[in-house]
C-alpha cells in the first residue's frame, strides 16, 4: 500500500505532463479541426480538404517527402556500410553527427550564399561553360538541401542496426559461395532491415512538415502539409483548416508506422 | 580494418565529409569577408564580429536561448528521471506499453503539429506567449527523449541492487539517491545532453509559441534569412560551431569517462 501511493508520488509530476503536453494537444488539435472560421460547429474544413487544392497539396508533398527519403536513403546506406569497415568507427560517426548538431536555420542560410545566383555553384557552372542557372528556389534546391539536412539521422539508425550485425553470418554466406552482392541482398539488407526502417521513419514525417526549408531555400514554389499549417496558423489565422490538415497529418504519421512496422519497445 | 575499404569506397566516403562539412565550413569563410557578400571574397576583417558583438539585441537573445535551454533541460530532466523510474515500476505489460507509446507521441510527432497544438493549448489557457510559453514547449518535448535515456539504464539495473539496499536498511528515499540515482547516472546525463541540444536547435516550436517579444535564436536567423544576406549570421554561425564542437568534446569525454568507471565495479 505504502509502496503504491510512493510511485504514484513519483508518477505524479511525469504524468501532469502527459495530461498537459500530449494528450490535451491532440484533444484540442481534433476539437479545433470541427471549428469554421467563424468557430461554429462544423464538417466544412474536412470538405475543403477533399477539395482538388488541398488533395493536390497533400499529394506533391507525399512525392516531395518520398524524394527526400528514397535520396537520403541511396547514400545513407552505403556510406553507414562503409563507416563500419574504418578503423575507429565510432569517430567516425561522431564527425557524421557533428552537421546535424549545427542549427538547422544556418545550414539552410549557407545553401543561400552557396545557390545563389552569383554563388559557388553558379561560378562553377559559368566555368565548366553551362553558364548560371537559377538554382535557389527550384525543386532541385529544395530536395538537395533537404537530404543534406536528413542525411545524419538516416545513417545513425542503420549504422546501429550494421554495427550489430554478427560478423560470423557474412563469413557464412562466404563461406557457402555468395558473392558480395549475393550476400548483400540476401544477408546483410536483411537483417539490417530494422535501421533502414527507423531511418525512413525519422526522415519521411519530418519532410512532410518541413516548412522554414521551403520558405528559405524553395521561394515558396513547394507547397509541404507542414507548411499549409504554418500558413493558417500564423498568417491566415484560420486555425480550423490548419487543425484539419494537422490531423490528416496526423493519421499519416500512424499509418507510416503501423507500415513500416513497430519500433522495438521498452526493453 | 582500413585497408579492406577500396580506393573508390575512400573516395565516397571523402566525398560524403566534404558535403556534409561544405557549407559550414562556407560560412566560416565568408564572415571574414570584407566585402559585405557570399560570394566576392575581397579582403580578411573582423568588422562582422565587432558588429556581432555591438548588436546587444542579438546578444540577449543568444542569452535567452542559453537561458530556455539550460532551464528547460534541467526541469525535463527532472520530471523524466521521475517518470522513468515510476515507468520502470509498473508491473502490468500492457499498461507500460500504454504509457511508452503515449510517452513517444511527441518523439514520432513532427514539429510543427506540436507548434500548432501548444499555440492552442496556451491560447485557450489564456496564457501570455513569451519566454514562460518557449521554456513551457522546451520542456514538453524534452521529456520523453529523457524517459528514453534513462529506462534502459534502469532495465540494465539488477533488481538484487534494490533489495540488496533495503536489507541492509535503507529507507526508500537512501534507495533512490545512493542506489538508483547513481547506477543511471549516464543516461541522465546523456537525456540532459539531448534535452539540451534538442532546445538549442530547435525553430518550429519555438517559432509558434514565441509571440511578439521574446526571440530565440533559430526564430532570429530566420527572420534575417528572410530578409537576405547579412554576414553577422556568418560571424555568429562560426561562433556557434565553436561551441558546438566544445559541447560535442565535453559530451565524449563525458560518456567516456561514465562508461570506463561504469563497468570497473558494477558489473
Amino acid at each position: 500500500m505504502n509502496q503504491k501511493v510512493t510511485r504514484q508520488l513519483y508518477m505524479l509530476p511525469y504524468t501532469l505532463w502527459m495530461i498537459f503536453f500530449v494528450i490535451a494537444p491532440i484533444v484540442l488539435v481534433v476539437y479545433y479541426s470541427f471549428l469554421d472560421i467563424n468557430g461554429d460547429f462544423s464538417l466544412a474544413n474536412y470538405e475543403k480538404f477533399f477539395t482538388p487544392k488541398y488533395l493536390k497539396m497533400a499529394l506533391s508533398s507525399f512525392w516531395y517527402s518520398f524524394l527526400i527519403t528514397l535520396f537520403s536513403l541511396l547514400i545513407a546506406y552505403p556510406t553507414a556500410l562503409l563507416l563500419t569497415r574504418t578503423k575507429h568507427k565510432q569517430l567516425w560517426l561522431l564527425l557524421i553527427i557533428v552537421p546535424s548538431w549545427i542549427n538547422l536555420l544556418l545550414k539552410a542560410y549557407a545553401f543561400i550564399g552557396i545557390f545563389g545566383t552569383y554563388g559557388i555553384t553558379n561560378r562553377f557552372l559559368e566555368a565548366i561553360g553551362i553558364g548560371t542557372q537559377q538554382i535557389l528556389f527550384t525543386d532541385f534546391s529544395f530536395i538537395f538541401v533537404a537530404v543534406y539536412i536528413f542525411i545524419p539521422f538516416m545513417i545513425l539508425p542503420i549504422f546501429n542496426s550494421l554495427n550489430q550485425l554478427n560478423p560470423a553470418l557474412i563469413d557464412a554466406a562466404n563461406d557457402l559461395g555468395a558473392s558480395k552482392w549475393t550476400t548483400f541482398r540476401r544477408v546483410i539488407f536483411p537483417l539490417t532491415m530494422e535501421g533502414v526502417k527507423s531511418g525512413c521513419q525519422v526522415v519521411f514525417i519530418p519532410a512532410l512538415s518541413l516548412f522554414m526549408l521551403t520558405r528559405l531555400i524553395a521561394g515558396n514554389r513547394v507547397i509541404t502539409l507542414g507548411t499549409a499549417i504554418e500558413q493558417h496558423f500564423l498568417v491566415t489565422q484560420d486555425w480550423g483548416m490548419g487543425s484539419t490538415i494537422a490531423v490528416f497529418l496526423i493519421l499519416i504519421m500512424f499509418l507510416f508506422m503501423a507500415l513500416t512496422g513497430k519500433r522495438k519497445r521498452g526493453v | 580494418m582500413d585497408q579492406k575499404l577500396s580506393p573508390v569506397s575512400k573516395f565516397f566516403l571523402i566525398v560524403i565529409f566534404v558535403i556534409l562539412y561544405a557549407p559550414i565550413f562556407f560560412l566560416v569563410f565568408y564572415s571574414f569577408n570584407s566585402g559585405g557578400t557570399m560570394y566576392d571574397f575581397e579582403g580578411f576583417t573582423l568588422e562582422w564580429y565587432q558588429e556581432l558583438f555591438s548588436d546587444t539585441r542579438l546578444l540577449i537573445i543568444v542569452l535567452n536561448t542559453l537561458v530556455v535551454a539550460l532551464l528547460s533541460a534541467l526541469i525535463a530532466t527532472i520530471i523524466g528521471v521521475i517518470g522513468a523510474i515510476g515507468i520502470h515500476s509498473v508491473k502490468k505489460r500492457s499498461r507500460k506499453n500504454a504509457i511508452l507509446s503515449l510517452n513517444n507521441v511527441l518523439i514520432v510527432s513532427p514539429d510543427v503539429i506540436m507548434g500548432a497544438s501548444f499555440l492552442i493549448l496556451f491560447t485557450i489557457a489564456g496564457y501570455q506567449l513569451g519566454f514562460y510559453s518557449v521554456l513551457l514547449s522546451h520542456i514538453a518535448f524534452s521529456v520523453p527523449i529523457v524517459v528514453l535515456m534513462v529506462l534502459p539504464k534502469l532495465y540494465e539495473m539488477s533488481p538484487t541492487l534494490v533489495d540488496a539496499a533495503k536489507d541492509l536498511g535503507a529507507n526508500s528515499w537512501e534507495v533512490v539517491t545512493k542506489v538508483i540515482l547513481p547506477f543511471i547516472s549516464p543516461g541522465i546525463m546523456a537525456g540532459f545532453f539531448m534535452a539540451l541540444t534538442y532546445s538549442l536547435d530547435d525553430f518550429a516550436v519555438t517559432f509558434f509559441v514565441t509571440g511578439n517579444g521574446f526571440s530565440t535564436l533559430s526564430v532570429e536567423i530566420y527572420s534575417l534569412a528572410r530578409r537576405g544576406v547579412s554576414l553577422n549570421i556568418n560571424a555568429l554561425s562560426t561562433l556557434l560551431f565553436l561551441f558546438t564542437i566544445v559541447l560535442v568534446v565535453v559530451y565524449y569525454f563525458i560518456n567516456q569517462r561514465l562508461k570506463t568507471n561504469g563497468t570497473g565495479g558494477r558489473k
